[in-house]
Parts: structure tokens; C-alpha cells; sequence
């Protein structure tokens, strides 16, 4: 076996890495030291994040199973982003008593399920990507259930882990039916054989595959179990799979939709896809509308999100693949500066309802000002991120030219008018209505300010710093072999 | 008596139909793990028949069934302690029972 293959995977390397010093951290330490492990492991992951910008070379290792390139090296630094702002501010949860013994465990599944999102992302063979996609949901249930004496807690992760378990199965079966009508489970190798194949055997799989990935994305028939777990787990753990989980998931989707079946494009799975966004995006905000508890109000913004998200896909060009990639990108940023604000907000004073967040601004101002820039940024209000990237993700499905694709973007848009009325809805509890039992002025830890800083200059920035977008359109528009079956 | 690749996909299938009737209907969350296990194990019935019959040059199905089987009894592992998890402080294992969020 020729070992220097290895060096096509730097930032799975530097991950694992990562994890063992905090597990060596964690076993070796002595007791009174393991208050320091959760800022310890932020650092470290800080320095791996910006070790990860260096530029990697492109390439195939393992027999073809594995890709490494500028792509999968961008969709991967803007997980790491995430990830460093879940960390820095999950620092002062962690350091609670009330999780004292678990604390390295927290750290040590969370940066595992990153190492199964790469492996999503990067991976090239089904086997890969299944073994992926298992080692980011599995640890995530166990996550779930990390508030060890809250009911809702233990009631999400039952549910979370069932129709995890179902939706893999049903994903595995949808595979089975794909081998059986190629022969194969390379990604390259299925994308020639089904070229001109129309068989029901390829729908019911290309069905059975979609439901399996949507269920991760929680686009909306499989979306039930999204309200109940974002509610009952970690607020952290919450941000974490809105998030990331969702981003890497998305692109993974991108790549096995347009790389792999991109010649059953027209003919299957654009109009599944079609009618998968239509009612993700709207169901999302209905039901989003009638929320009182901020974390369910957000998990059906993020399903809402999510159909967003999916127009990048069914466009399936370059230009949606980049705008998909600065969509979540900027979605991270947002949801995290929402997250981090209800976090902050429960942690000190338990309350998590729209109408305990009356009058904050007379009492916390700064807290008030960044959740209102994150509403804006996800309803897509002009100077702030969320708007632009809305903007390039209709402008990608615009180009692919079809009536219908456009009639797709209008419905898209009327939605996002809609989105709008829920988003404001938080911002009015917080500036115009007043209470007499307003959550009170507190100070919160110096992590967390820096995390909602970030957040804050991310939402201002990216929409204005042009060049992000331009250099993901670049990356994306120099992957020919991606798009060549469409 | 050959046996065709029919007489293994049938079962299979029929396998399949139960785990997902028997998801939908079971009250109980160790059936509906039992019932989960059941589409899991028609899933590698599939790969390891497709290989044996339609492809036995390479072994790549049996290769996925052998990870699949791992990956399904890591899956068991963790849905049971969450299960033990609820039953320490719900006192049942009733799927219908557990609904305090809801909507």
C-alpha cells in the first residue's frame, strides 16, 4: 500500500489530530485542570481552522474513493468556521457543574461527527459516504441526549435516533437498487452507467435515496422529527445541527445528485426535487408562523431554509453549486448569531418564548441588536448577508432558463415576503413591546461576546466583501468533470 | 431446484414491507427497533444476492454488506441506551406516551 496517499487528506489529518489532544487532554489531566478543557479545545480547533486555509493539492487517493479538491477544501474551511463559533460558544455551557463529567466527551463527539462530514464530502464511493454520513448522525443522538436530567432531552434524542436509523435504512435499500442496476458504487462509474436509463428501478431508488438524505436536511415529508429535537436537545447541540449538519449534508447532496445521476436529471429527479422545495419552503413557514418557543420558531425557519438551499441543487450548474456554498455560508453565520443570543438568554434566565423576549432592548441592548440582525440576515433584508444570498441562489436557478425553474424562483419569493412577518414578529417582541418582567441586564461570558462578534461582523461583511463570492465562483466554475452529465 | 435471483429479492422485499408496517404500527420502541433492524437486513439480502448473481466477478456488495452489518449494530447499540435512557426517567417504553413535545 503506498502510505503517501495519506497526503491528499491534510484536514481529516488535522482533525483527528485535533481529537486525540483533546482526548489525551481529557484521560491524562489531572481533575482540577478539566475546567480549562473546553477553552483548550476551542484554541485547538482555532489553530487547525486557520492551518486548514492553506491550499491543498487536488486529487484522487484510495482507489479512486476519496477526492480531495478546491471544492471540498472550501465547503470544508466553512465547516470549520461554524464549528469554531459552536465551540467558542458552547465554552461557558460546558464549564457548568452540570456537566463536569461528560465535558470531554462533548468535544470529542462533536469534532468526530465533523470527521464524518468530511468524509461526506469528500467521499467518492457510496461506502465511503455511508460510513460518513452514519458517523455524523449517530454521535449527533447521543448529543442529543447530553442533558442527562431533562426529560425533553431524552425524549428528542428516542426520536431523533429512530428515524435516523429509518431513514438510513431506506437510504441503504435505495442504494441496493443502484448496485443491482449497475454493478457498481463508484460515483464516476454509476454516472456512465445510467446514462439513457429510464427504468422504474432507478426511480424507486433515486426516491428511496432522496428520502434518505432529506431526512438529514429535514426537507419537509421527512421533517417531523426537526421541531421536537431542535426543541428538546442543547441549545448548543441545536445550533451545531442546524448548521453544520445541514450545510455538509447539502453539499454531499449536491454532489451525489449532479456528479453522480446528473444523466437522470431532466428526465427523474428534477421534478421530485421541484415539488420536495416547493412544499418544504412553504410548509417551513406556516407552521414557523405559529411558533411561541424560539428554538421550534427556528427549526421551522431552518426547514424553510433548507428548500432554500435545495434551489442550488436543482439548478445544478456552477453558479448554483456557489451560491449553495455562500447560502450556507452566510446561514451559518445568521443561525449561529440567532442560537447564540437564545442561548445566552436561557443559560442565565432559562426562558426560551417569544414573549418572555419583550422589551430586551431597554434591558440588553447589545444581545436585542445582534438577534436583529440575524432576523434581517435570514429574512433577507438588502445590506446584511442573508440578502445576497438569496440573491445568487435565484439568480442560479434563474439561469437554468426553463419556465418552470422561474415559476419555482417566484413561489420561492413570495415565501420569503411571508418569511419575512415571523422574522419581524421576534424583532417587535424585543423593540416596540414593553413588560414590567423584562428579563433583566446581566453581563454575558467574554466566549460568547466573542462568538456573537464574529457572528455580527460575518452578517455585515460577507454580503459586502465581494471577493468571497467571486472566489467560490471561480473554484466551482474550474470543475468541469462535476457537471459534465447534466 | 435453482434458486433465482427472484427467490431471494421476494423475501427481501417482503422483509422490508414488514420493517416499515411494523414501524409505523408498534407502540412499543424495542419493536420498532426490532422492526428497523428487519429493513436494515433486507438492504444487505439485496447487496449480497445482486453481487452473488449479477455481478460475481468483484465482491463490492458483499464488501458494503459486511460495513453495513457493523453500522447497523453501532445503530442498535446507541438506540438502546438512548431507549434504557428514557425508560430510567419516563418508567415506559411506550412511543405514544412519549409525547410531551408536540407541534
Amino acid at each position: 500500500m503506498d502510505y503517501s496517499q495519506f497526503l491528499m487528506m491534510p484536514q481529516e489529518i488535522g482533525l483527528l489530530v485535533v481529537f486525540l489532544l483533546v482526548f489525551l487532554y481529557d484521560t491524562f489531566m489531572p481533575e482540577k485542570s478539566h475546567k480549562g478543557l473546553p477553552l483548550f479545545a476551542t484554541i485547538v480547533f482555532g489553530i487547525f481552522m486557520i492551518c486548514g486555509f492553506c491550499p491543498v493539492q487536488d486529487g484522487m487517493a484510495f482507489g479512486d474513493m476519496f477526492e480531495s479538491n478546491k471544492a471540498t477544501w472550501a465547503m470544508k474551511n466553512i465547516l470549520n468556521i461554524g464549528m469554531f463559533i459552536v465551540l467558542l460558544q458552547s465554552v461557558k455551557w460546558a464549564n457548568s457543574d452540570f456537566v463536569a463529567i461528560r465535558r470531554g466527551e462533548f468535544y470529542e463527539l462533536m469534532l468526530l461527527t465533523l470527521f464524518g462530514m468530511y468524509l461526506m464530502i469528500s467521499g467518492r464511493h457510496f461506502l465511503v459516504f455511508v460510513i460518513g454520513l452514519e458517523t455524523a448522525s449517530l454521535p449527533l443522538a447521543t448529543l442529543v441526549a447530553f442533558e442527562k436530567k431533562y426529560y425533553e432531552s431524552h425524549e428528542a434524542a428516542a426520536k431523533y435516533v429512530l428515524t435516523a436509523v429509518f431513514s438510513s435504512a431506506i437510504m441503504l435499500m435505495g442504494l441496493s437498487f443502484v448496485y443491482g442496476l449497475t454493478g457498481t458504487l463508484y460515483f464516476n462509474d454509476i454516472a456512465t452507467m445510467i446514462v439513457g436509463d429510464k427504468s422504474l428501478l432507478l426511480i424507486v431508488a433515486l426516491a428511496f435515496l432522496i428520502s434518505g438524505v432529506g431526512y438529514k436536511l429535514s426537507l419537509v415529508p421527512f421533517h417531523l422529527w426537526t421541531a421536537d429535537v431542535y426543541q428538546g436537545a442543547p441549545t448548543m447541540v441545536t445550533s451545531y445541527l442546524s448548521v453544520i449538519s445541514k450545510g455538509s449534508a447539502a453539499f454531499a447532496f449536491f454532489v451525489i445528485m449532479v456528479q453522480v445521476f446528473g444523466a437522470a436529471y431532466a428526465p427523474i429527479w428534477e421534478w421530485m426535487l421541484y415539488a420536495v422545495i416547493i412544499i418544504t419552503i412553504t410548509v417551513g413557514n406556516l407552521f414557523a408562523i405559529r411558533q411561541r418557543n424560539l428554538k421550534r420558531f427556528l427549526a421551522f425557519s431552518s426547514i424553510s431554509q433548507a428548500g432554500y438551499i435545495m434551489l442550488g441543487v436543482i439548478s445544478a450548474n456552477h453558479v448554483g453549486m456557489a451560491s449553495m456554498m455562500y447560502y450556507i455560508l452566510v446561514y451559518i453565520f445568521s443561525n449561529l448569531a440567532a442560537f447564540g443570543v437564545i442561548a445566552v438568554i436561557e443559560r442565565k434566565t432559562g426562558k426560551v418564548t417569544t414573549d418572555d423576549y419583550n422589551g430586551l432592548f431597554k434591558t440588553n441592548p447589545w444581545l436585542a441588536f445582534v438577534m436583529m440582525l440575524a432576523m434581517f440576515s435570514l429574512g433577507g433584508i438588502p445590506p446584511f448577508a442573508g440578502f445576497f444570498s438569496k440573491f445568487f441562489i435565484f439568480l442560479g436557478a434563474a439561469q437554468t432558463g426553463s419556465v418552470a425553474i422561474y415559476v419555482l424562483v417566484l413561489i420561492a419569493l413570495i415565501n420569503t415576503i411571508i418569511s419575512l412577518y415571523y422574522y419581524l414578529l421576534v424583532v417587535k417582541a424585543m423593540f416596540i413591546r414593553q413588560d414590567e418582567c423584562a428579563i433583566p441586564a446581566f453581563k454575558s461570558h467574554w466566549t460568547e461576546k466573542a462568538g456573537l462578534i464574529i457572528c455580527t461582523l460575518g452578517i455585515i461583511l460577507i454580503g459586502l466583501v465581494s471577493c468571497i463570492y467571486t472566489s467560490l465562483s471561480d473554484i466551482t466554475s474550474s470543475l468541469t468533470s462535476m457537471f459534465s452529465m447534466i | 431446484m435453482d434458486l433465482t435471483l427472484l427467490m431471494y429479492l421476494i423475501p427481501s422485499l417482503i422483509m422490508f414491507g414488514c420493517g416499515v408496517y411494523g414501524f409505523i404500527t408498534r407502540k412499543n420502541m424495542i419493536a420498532m427497533l426490532i422492526s428497523l433492524e428487519l429493513m436494515l437486513n433486507s438492504a444487505d439480502i439485496n447487496f449480497v444476492v445482486f453481487n452473488r448473481y449479477l455481478f460475481p466477478a468483484q465482491h463490492e456488495g458483499m464488501f458494503f454488506t459486511l460495513f453495513a452489518i457493523a453500522i447497523a449494530a453501532a445503530e442498535t447499540a446507541v438506540a438502546i441506551a438512548i431507549i434504557i435512557n428514557v425508560y430510567r426517567i419516563a418508567k415506559n417504553v411506550d412511543i405514544n406516551k412519549i409525547t410531551k413535545m408536540k407541534f
